[in-house]
C-alpha cells in the first residue's frame, strides 16, 4: 500500500536561518498524524511546505505516490484549515464553500450537491446565506472546516484550528473533528501547541523542536516511554519529575541513587545495560507516584507535603523528599494539609530514564 | 451558637454597607456642561474655525458684490446687493491671453487630465501593491525601495529629462502626455499605500484562495478588491485633490489651449492689464477649489463608512 504523504529530505532555510533540516516523514493512508511543537519548532512551516504555499529549498513531497515538490496548491488534492478561519468577508458562507469550485468551473448542480453535502455533515445549513461576520467563532470554523469539505480533497491539513476558540467550543470541536476523521477516513495532518489535542485526536504524534522530528509514535508511547528528555517533559501536564542522580548496585540490582536515597528500578525495561556510576535523570508522572493504594512489596519513601492544589476531579500534592520537591496526582476525594507526613512508591515499570549527557532514553 | 452570634453582626454589617449604597452615588456621574473643560475646549474649537472661515467668507461676499461695491473696501461687510454676475465671468467670459471663453475651458482641460489620470495610476498601483504585498517574485523588494525613493525626490529636479522624455515619444504639450506625466509621479506613494494595505490583510485568507485554486487575477479582483474599498477611496482622494491641484505640471508640460484650470485661473488672477476685477477673481478661485471640497465632503462620508465596513473582521 502507497503512503498517503511522503515527504524525503526535505529543507527549508529563509535565508541563513534553517527552519527544516533534511525532513524525512511517513504518513499512512486515512492516518490522523498530529504535529505537535512549541512555538518556532517548524511544524507550521512544514504543514505549509506540504500544502505548496511555501517552496522547499530542498526534498521531496508525494501526495498519494505522486510527486508534487514542483505542483501548485490547488493540484496537490489537498485542503486547508487556518487558524484564523479565513473565510473571505464579503462573500456569504455558501459562497465561500463554492468559491474553490466555481474557480475551477465545476458544473452547478455539482457544486449544489457537494455544498449540501458539507453542510448536512458540518449542521450548517441555517447559516448559509449569512456572511462570515454574522457567526460565531465555532461556527466560523466549521465553515472553513466545510471549505475543504467540498472540495473532495485526499488530504486535510489543519493548522491550529482551534486555537482561537475558548476552552470549552475547543473541546466541543475537538470531538466533532475527531468523528469527522472516523466517518471521512480521510488522511489528515493537524498542527497544533495544545498536547490535550494532540494525544485525543492523533493516531501518530510527531512531536517537532528545531525543524526536527524528536518522536513519532501513538500517544500512548510518546506519553509513557518518551525517547529524550524533551520529549518527556513538553507532553504531560503537569509535568514530569526529574530526578538528577546516579546508577548504581545494590544487592546485585540496579538502583538510582540520589541525595543518598536510593530508589530500586525493578520492573524498568532498559534499552542499555544500566552501568553503575553513569549519571542520569530519572523521570516520573505525577500519576505514577503513589501515596496510597500502594501495590504489594513496593519500596517506600518518606516523604512531607509541602503544598495541595486541589483541582476538582482530582488533587495535586507537592512533596519533599530528599532535597527534591515532586507533584504527585491523588484522587480527588482524600485532602493532605502542609506539613503531613506520608509514604509514596514510585511505578518503576512507567518510569523514565534519561542518560544526563545525550538526553537519550537509557 | 458562635456561629450564629457571627452570622447575626455579619448580617449587621451588610445592612450597613446596603444603606449606604442607596443613598450614596450610583450609575452614571452627573456631568456639568459648562465645566471649564469644555468652555476650553469649544472656545479654542470655535476660534480656529472663525481664524479659517474668515477669508473663505470674504472671498464669497466679494465674488456676490459689483465693483462699485467693492471699491468702497468693507470687505467684511455683506453685499447690499447681491449679484452673480462676476460668477458667470469667471466660468463663462473671462479672458486669458487670446481666449475669451473663462474658466470653462480650463476646467473641462482639467476634467479630461483628472480621470484617465486618477483611473490609470489607481489601477497601476493597486495590483502592483497586491504584487508587491503578496507574490513575493525575485527582486521584489530592491524594486520597491527603488519606488521609495522615488516618492523623496523632488518634482522640479525632473522637469528637465521629463520634457525631453515627453519631446522624444512625441506627447509634449498635449494632455495625453500630462496624464502620462501625472500617473507616473502619483505612483510611488500610491504603490506604498496599497502594498502596506494589502500586507495588512490576514495573510491566510490569500493562502485559503491559493488552495481554492484562484490564481494572481482572480484573487485580486474577488478577494482583495471587495475587500479594499477604504483604501481605494483613500488614494482617489489622494489623486484627485493632488492632480486638480497640480500647477507646476500643468503649466510646464501643456500649452495655453490646453492648460488645466489651475494655470488658468493663475492666468485670470495675475492678469495685469486693466482693473482688477476682485469680485470675478474671487468667484473663479471658489470655481477651482470646488472641485477638491466637494471630493472632501461626499467621499469623507463614503471614507469613514469604508473603514467602518472594513474593521469587521471575517
Amino acid at each position: 500500500m502507497t503512503n498517503s504523504v511522503s515527504i524525503r529530505d526535505l529543507s527549508l532555510s529563509f535565508g541563513a536561518v534553517k527552519v527544516l533540516q533534511d525532513l524525512n516523514l511517513e504518513i499512512r493512508d486515512g492516518e490522523f498524524l498530529v504535529l505537535l511543537g512549541s512555538s518556532g519548532c517548524g511544524k507550521s512551516t512544514l504543514l505549509n511546505c506540504i500544502a505548496g504555499l511555501l517552496e522547499p529549498t530542498d526534498g521531496q513531497i508525494f501526495i498519494k505516490g505522486r510527486n508534487v515538490t514542483w505542483e501548485e496548491p490547488k493540484d496537490r488534492g489537498i485542503g486547508m484549515v487556518f487558524q484564523s478561519y479565513a473565510l473571505y468577508p464579503q462573500m456569504t458562507v455558501e459562497k465561500n464553500l463554492s468559491f474553490g469550485l466555481r474557480v475551477a468551473g465545476v458544473p452547478k448542480e455539482d457544486i449544489q450537491r457537494r455544498i449540501a453535502r458539507a453542510a448536512d455533515i458540518l449542521q450548517i445549513q441555517p447559516l448559509l446565506n449569512r456572511k462570515p461576520a454574522e457567526l460565531s467563532g465555532g461556527q466560523r470554523q466549521r465553515v472553513a472546516i466545510g471549505r475543504a469539505l467540498v472540495r473532495d480533497v485526499d488530504v486535510f491539513l489543519f493548522d491550529e484550528p482551534l486555537s482561537n476558540l475558548d476552552a470549552k467550543l475547543r473541546s466541543e470541536l475537538r470531538v466533532e473533528i475527531k468523528r469527522l476523521h472516523h466517518s471521512l477516513k480521510n488522511t489528515m495532518i493537524y498542527v497544533t501547541h495544545d498536547q490535550i489535542e494532540a494525544l485525543t485526536l492523533a493516531d501518530r504524534i510527531a512531536i517537532m523542536k528545531s525543524g526536527v522530528i524528536q518522536q513519532l509514535d501513538d500517544p500512548v508511547t510518546i506519553y509513557n516511554r518518551p525517547v529524550n528528555l524533551f520529549v518527556a517533559g513538553f507532553i504531560g501536564s503537569p509535568s514530569m519529575n526529574f530526578l538528577h542522580g546516579e546508577l548504581a548496585e545494590e544487592g546485585g540490582r540496579a538502583v538510582f541513587r540520589t541525595h543518598g536515597v536510593s530508589f530500586s528500578l525493578t520492573g524498568y525495561e532498559a534499552t542499555e545495560p544500566l552501568a553503575p556510576g553513569r549519571k542520569v535523570v530519572l523521570g516520573v508522572r505525577p500519576e505514577h507516584i503513589h501515596v496510597d493504594n500502594h501495590e504489594p512489596g513496593a519500596e517506600m519513601h518518606d516523604a512531607v507535603v509541602d503544598i495541595e492544589e486541589p483541582m476538582g476531579a482530582d488533587n495535586l500534592l507537592w512533596l519533599k523528599h530528599a532535597g527534591h520537591t515532586m507533584s504527585v496526582r491523588t484522587g480527588g476525594a482524600k485532602r493532605f494539609a502542609p506539613g503531613t507526613k506520608l509514604q509514596m512508591s514510585f511505578d518503576m515499570s512507567v518510569a523514565s530514564l534519561f542518560d544526563a549527557e545525550t538526553e537519550e532514553r537509557v | 451558637m458562635a456561629n450564629i452570634s457571627t452570622l447575626n453582626t455579619t448580617a449587621a454589617g451588610f445592612d450597613a454597607v446596603s444603606d449606604q449604597v442607596a443613598s450614596g452615588p450610583r450609575g452614571r456621574k452627573p456631568r456639568r456642561t459648562l465645566s471649564p473643560r469644555n468652555i476650553m475646549l469649544y472656545g479654542t474649537l470655535f476660534v480656529f474655525a472663525l481664524y479659517y472661515l474668515l477669508p473663505l467668507y470674504v472671498m464669497v461676499v466679494t465674488s456676490l458684490k459689483g465693483m462699485p461695491e467693492v471699491r468702497m473696501g468693507n470687505i467684511f461687510s455683506p453685499p447690499m446687493e447681491i449679484t452673480f454676475e462676476p460668477w458667470v465671468k469667471a466660468w463663462a467670459e473671462a479672458c486669458t491671453g487670446l481666449n475669451c471663453d473663462g474658466l470653462s475651458r480650463g476646467f473641462w482641460n482639467s476634467v479630461r487630465i483628472l480621470v484617465p489620470s486618477v483611473v490609470v495610476s489607481i489601477a497601476v498601483a493597486s495590483v502592483s501593491g497586491y504584487a508587491l504585498a503578496n507574490w513575493r517574485f525575485k527582486g521584489s523588494e530592491f524594486y520597491f525601495s527603488i519606488l521609495i525613493i522615488g516618492a523623496f525626490i523632488p518634482y522640479q529636479v525632473m522637469l528637465y529629462p521629463v520634457v525631453i522624455a515627453l519631446r522624444e515619444i512625441g506627447v509634449y504639450g498635449t494632455l495625453t502626455g500630462l496624464v502620462i506625466v501625472h500617473t507616473i509621479f502619483g505612483m510611488p506613494i500610491l504603490t506604498l499605500l496599497f502594498r502596506n494595505y494589502f500586507a495588512s490583510l490576514p495573510v491566510e485568507l490569500f493562502k485559503a484562495a491559493r488552495i481554492d485554486g484562484a490564481g494572481f487575477w482572480q484573487i485580486y479582483f474577488r478577494i482583495m478588491l471587495p475587500m479594499s474599498l477604504p483604501i481605494f477611496v483613500v488614494a482617489m482622494i489622494l489623486q484627485v485633490t493632488g492632480i486638480w491641484n497640480d500647477f507646476l505640471f500643468g503649466v510646464v508640460f501643456t500649452r495655453p489651449d490646453v492648460y488645466p484650470m489651475t494655470v488658468q485661473l493663475n492666468n485670470i488672477v495675475n492678469s495685469v492689464q486693466g482693473v482688477k476685477e476682485y469680485n470675478v477673481n474671487m468667484a473663479a478661485t471658489l470655481l477651482t477649489g470646488a472641485v477638491p471640497l466637494i471630493v472632501y465632503f461626499l467621499s469623507g462620508r463614503l471614507f469613514v463608512r469604508g473603514i467602518a465596513a472594513g474593521a469587521v473582521k471575517g
